[in-house]
């Protein structure tokens, strides 16, 4: 069944069209990476789905049921995942601390004021951190971590829900690009393994073309594009709206300028 | 037809005198980021050296408006100094220690101002000029009212123009949006800052001296004024001078109509609708979005609690335990009262730094507790555990009810919100003869014969306020005080992992406001007594100057700071006549040396070490 469903997804920002009917749908298990340049429309998609935002029209139906403009905790309870592209942590806490308090959350085990929380969900913590490659991070503030670190940190709070939908918002922002494949290769290998349905979005063409399954093209808030990755390779509309002069690899887009 | 109008008209001439204070008040906030709490002190220097002035001054018109001005420039310069010598070192401390400081500046300008002119009210003779009416309506109206009716708008219109048709002016309005840049455009910006500040200053000693007249010069103008401004820029929007207008208008009608509607219960109307627009519009009347919202600094990391930390916090307490042995009456009063202080700080503490709602107005809770236990004890006949269990109950559902107004907002204006919610239970205290005993509080509520003496007050109160501390603590290193800490440091993050950042943020503002309850019925016992006193501005001040002295990231903060303060209180109340004026510069020396509070600053020694 569809974990996700997008229908004709529109948003604005005073007179900017930032998002114009949009649709797309992601599957159980697949990776769908939504690329475009800079400002068209991705974050505010995400914040979309991910409820930060209320869609001005258009439907959003996770599993089938219709979710537009819930509140982020509803849709994090049913099930969805997510990581910011501006990172968003707990920086007075350690990296295991934050995985512990998402992971205490999706049990249901906030509001228990007298346990305490030292060893609540450790273990697991432990593990998560240690799958995304920060075990020997675990006890440092995460206020002090670097970025890329922190994206792998918000990665392991978005698992510790255990979600059938992941949003990754340039998951690998502040990594060098050996990472970043290596980063992704092990989100590619969940989604197969657990059925994981994953959208996310990303600067770098290695990255896109080497894990996904399907790409969508975004430009100036309006979908150009969407396909298996050979099929937007070829894509004329695309090379020339976003590709540039048809280098696919490697490379940031031709309009990019903006690392994060 | 005519009383209303005469009211209106009064009115008007109140929103002026109001919006001349609120005005420089905001003017330094849009630029400096500063809350100056000093800008009710200024005022009041402008009206004692406005007394100075005028009456060695030739009674007529002239002269006067000329002894008006003097005085605006003298205070203008007495600004510039304030600025130069201690603002201008904390524009990159957290705000809440600017704000601290800038408390330290209100004491010590209490206790220069008794040394200077005394502590009776002065007036300045009233020549017939100042005393002429003209007959509007058939009612008799002050002429000199008239003229401040126009002031408001003149300077309304002044400071327009200064800032939108003047160089100076537009480089200030580049230097609220981005500091860095009017530095780039080769600007000295601290000239800049102080101008400002200056600026603000001069429009508060103009208020103070325009207010002679028909007032006088006494001690209690800072705090009455100081609230009152907050409260007309809070509305208007924080840094928006025409929003400032706006609110001293709102403010002055209400409280002309609000003295013949409801004469017992103006300074509850003004807050009510203080708090209404708050929650209608978080950002007041005009404010722009984006309110600084981190007012207690960065959030550095939280270590549990080590076995050693744990064994030094349990020595404490049999020290405190066994401290009857040695004491002797007076220095058990003080223990006791050190006792209550810590559960009081240990409150404040809990939603304020793991909280980050920084609460002006925790006395509130503090005085509801201590008038439930009081009433309940003296009307009803509630034998003391009873009414000891009551004043936690009464402090946390009325934090409960309010909460829910305080947890939408962030920053200055939650700690404007919370100030108005005190100032309202300060009002009923006040105002409430029947009930409350008004000015003479409630007398005669003493621990039943098991419970007296000195000695059992003291364990008694330390037994539940080290207890109630101890719980606070250990929710806050429970789940709940890690998500109360999550919705803190990322809301964004929290809410995504399925936290209700609203509903945590108000358990935890009910929790403090019972343990902050239950330290005030405590004092009730200790006391035997109940005052508004208890809900007053000068004691939210109290915990929040222990917390901040004490550190407010640090768990063991407000302990050791309630524990200092109360010692040093304690000393100089004992010491000398003038103990404001030493607290105050302690204090502003303390913020000075360290901007993260004692205990901050000795575990970050530690940690180096
Ligand atoms: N909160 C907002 N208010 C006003 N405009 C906004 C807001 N958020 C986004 N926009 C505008 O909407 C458009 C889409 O922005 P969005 O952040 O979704 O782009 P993006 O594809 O994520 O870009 P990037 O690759 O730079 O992250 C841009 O023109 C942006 O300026
Ligand atoms: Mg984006």
């Amino acid at each position: 069944m569809t974990v996700l469903a997008v229908e004709g997804l529109r948003k604005s920002f005073g007179g900017v069209l930032a998002v114009d009917g949009v649709s797309f749908a992601v599957e159980p298990g697949e990776m769908l990476a939504l690329i475009g340049p800079n400002g068209a429309g991705k974050t505010t998609c995400f914040n979309m789905v991910g409820g930060q935002l209320r869609p001005d029209a258009g439907s959003v139906r996770l599993a089938g049921r219709d979710i537009g403009g819930v509140s982020p905790r509803r849709i994090c309870r049913l099930g969805v995942g997510r990581t910011f592209q501006v990172t968003a942590t707990f920086a007075s806490m350690t990296a295991r601390e934050n995985v512990q308090v998402a992971a205490v959350a999706h049990r249901r085990g906030t509001w228990r004021p007298w346990r305490s929380a030292a060893d609540l969900e450790r273990p697991a913590a432990e593990a998560l951190l240690d799958q995304v490659g920060l075990a020997a991070q675990a006890e440092r503030a995460a206020g002090v971590l670097a970025y890329g670190d922190l994206k792998r940190l918000e990665l392991a709070m978005a698992l510790a829900a255990e979600p059938r939908l992941l949003l990754m918002d340039e998951p690998t922002a502040g990594m060098a690009a050996g990472e970043r494949v290596a980063l992704m290769r092990l989100v590619r290998g969940i989604a197969t393994g657990r059925g994981l349905a994953v959208l996310f979005t990303e600067h770098d063409m290695d990255v896109v073309f080497g894990v996904s399954d399907r790409i969508a093209v975004l430009a100036r808030g309006a979908l150009i594009a969407s396909g298996a990755p050979e099929a937007i390779r070829a894509d004329p509309q695309v090379r020339a709206i976003y590709l540039g002069d048809g280098r696919t690899g490697g490379e940031r887009p031709a309009s990019g300028g903006r690392d994060c | 037809m005519g009383f209303l109008l005469v009211h209106a008209l009064t009115g008007l001439a109140g929103a002026s005198s109001l919006f001349l204070v609120a005005s420089g008040l905001t003017v330094i906030f849009g630029v400096t980021r500063i809350v100056n709490f000093a800008h009710g002190s200024l005022t009041m220097l402008g009206a004692y050296v406005g007394w100075t002035v005028l009456t060695r001054l030739p009674r007529d018109p002239a002269w006067f408006a000329l002894g008006v001005a003097g005085t605006a420039a003298a205070l203008a310069a007495l600004g510039a100094l304030l600025e130069m010598g201690l603002l201008r070192r904390l524009y990159r401390s957290p705000e809440l220690f600017q704000l601290l400081a800038t408390f330290g500046v209100v004491l010590i300008v209490q206790d220069a101002a008794l040394a200077t002119w005394g502590p009776d009210d002065l007036t300045i003779s009233r020549p017939p000029w100042l005393r002429a009416y003209v007959r509007i309506a058939d009612e008799r109206f002050p002429v000199y009212d008239l003229v401040l009716i126009a002031i408001g708008p003149a300077v309304l219109a002044c400071l327009w123009l200064l800032f939108n048709r003047t160089r100076w002016g537009r480089l200030v309005r580049a230097a609220t949006w981005d500091r860095e840049m009017v530095g780039a455009l080769g600007v000295d910006q601290r000239v800049l800052f102080t101008s400002v500040f200056a600026l603000g200053a001069g429009l508060a000693g103009l208020a103070g001296a325009l207010g002679l007249p028909a007032g006088s010069a006494n001690l209690g103008i800072d705090l009455s004024v100081i609230t009152e401004a907050f409260v007309v820029v809070v509305i208007g929007g924080l840094g928006s001078i025409t929003g400032a207008y706006l609110a001293s208008l709102l403010i002055g009608l209400l409280q002309a109509f609000g003295v013949v509607l409801i004469p017992k219960a103006t300074l509850v109307l003004v807050f009510v609708v203080m708090a209404a627009v708050l929650v209608l519009r978080p950002n007041g009347l005009l404010g722009r979005g984006g309110a600084p919202t981190a007012l207690a600094g960065t959030a550095t990391p939280v270590r549990p609690p080590t076995r050693g930390m744990l064994l030094g916090w349990g020595l404490l307490l049999l020290a405190a335990l066994a401290a009857p042995l040695v004491a002797g009456p007076y220095a058990l009063s003080i223990l006791t009262e050190a006792a209550v202080a810590v559960l009081f700080a240990a409150s404040l503490h809990f939603v304020m730094g793991p909280g980050g709602m920084a609460s002006f107005g925790h006395a509130a809770w503090f005085g509801i507790g201590a008038y439930a236990a009081g009433l309940s004890a003296q009307g009803l006949g509630v034998p003391m555990p009873g009414a000891l269990l009551l004043a936690p109950l009464a402090a946390g559902v009325a934090a409960v009810l309010f909460g829910a107004f305080v947890v939408r907002l962030s920053g200055v204006y939650l700690a404007m919100l919370t100030l108005a919610f005190a100032q309202i239970v300060w009002a009923a205290a006040f105002q409430w003869v029947s009930v409350t005993g008004g000015d003479n509080g409630i007398l005669g509520i003493w621990p039943p014969a098991w419970a007296s003496g000195p000695a059992v007050v003291y364990l008694l109160a330390l037994t539940l306020c080290a207890g109630g501390a101890a719980v606070l603590q250990r929710v806050l290193y429970s789940p709940f005080g890690y998500a109360l800490r999550a919705s803190r440091d990322s809301p964004l993050r929290a809410e995504a992992i399925g936290l209700d950042t609203r509903r945590i943020r108000l358990a935890a503002f009910a929790v403090a406001g019972a343990a902050a309850g239950l330290a005030g019925g405590v004092f009730t016992f200790v006391k035997g007594s109940v005052f508004p006193g208890f809900v007053s501005i000068p004691h939210s001040m109290d915990a929040l100057v222990m917390v901040l002295l004490g550190g407010v990231q640090t768990m063991a903060g407000p302990v050791v700071g309630a524990l200092a303060y109360t010692g040093l209180y304690d000393g100089l109340l004992r010491a000398t006549a003038y103990w404001r004026l030493v607290l105050g510069a302690a204090i502003v020396l303390l913020v000075l040396a360290f901007p993260e509070g004692i205990a901050g600053a000795v575990q970050r020694r530690l940690r180096r070490a």
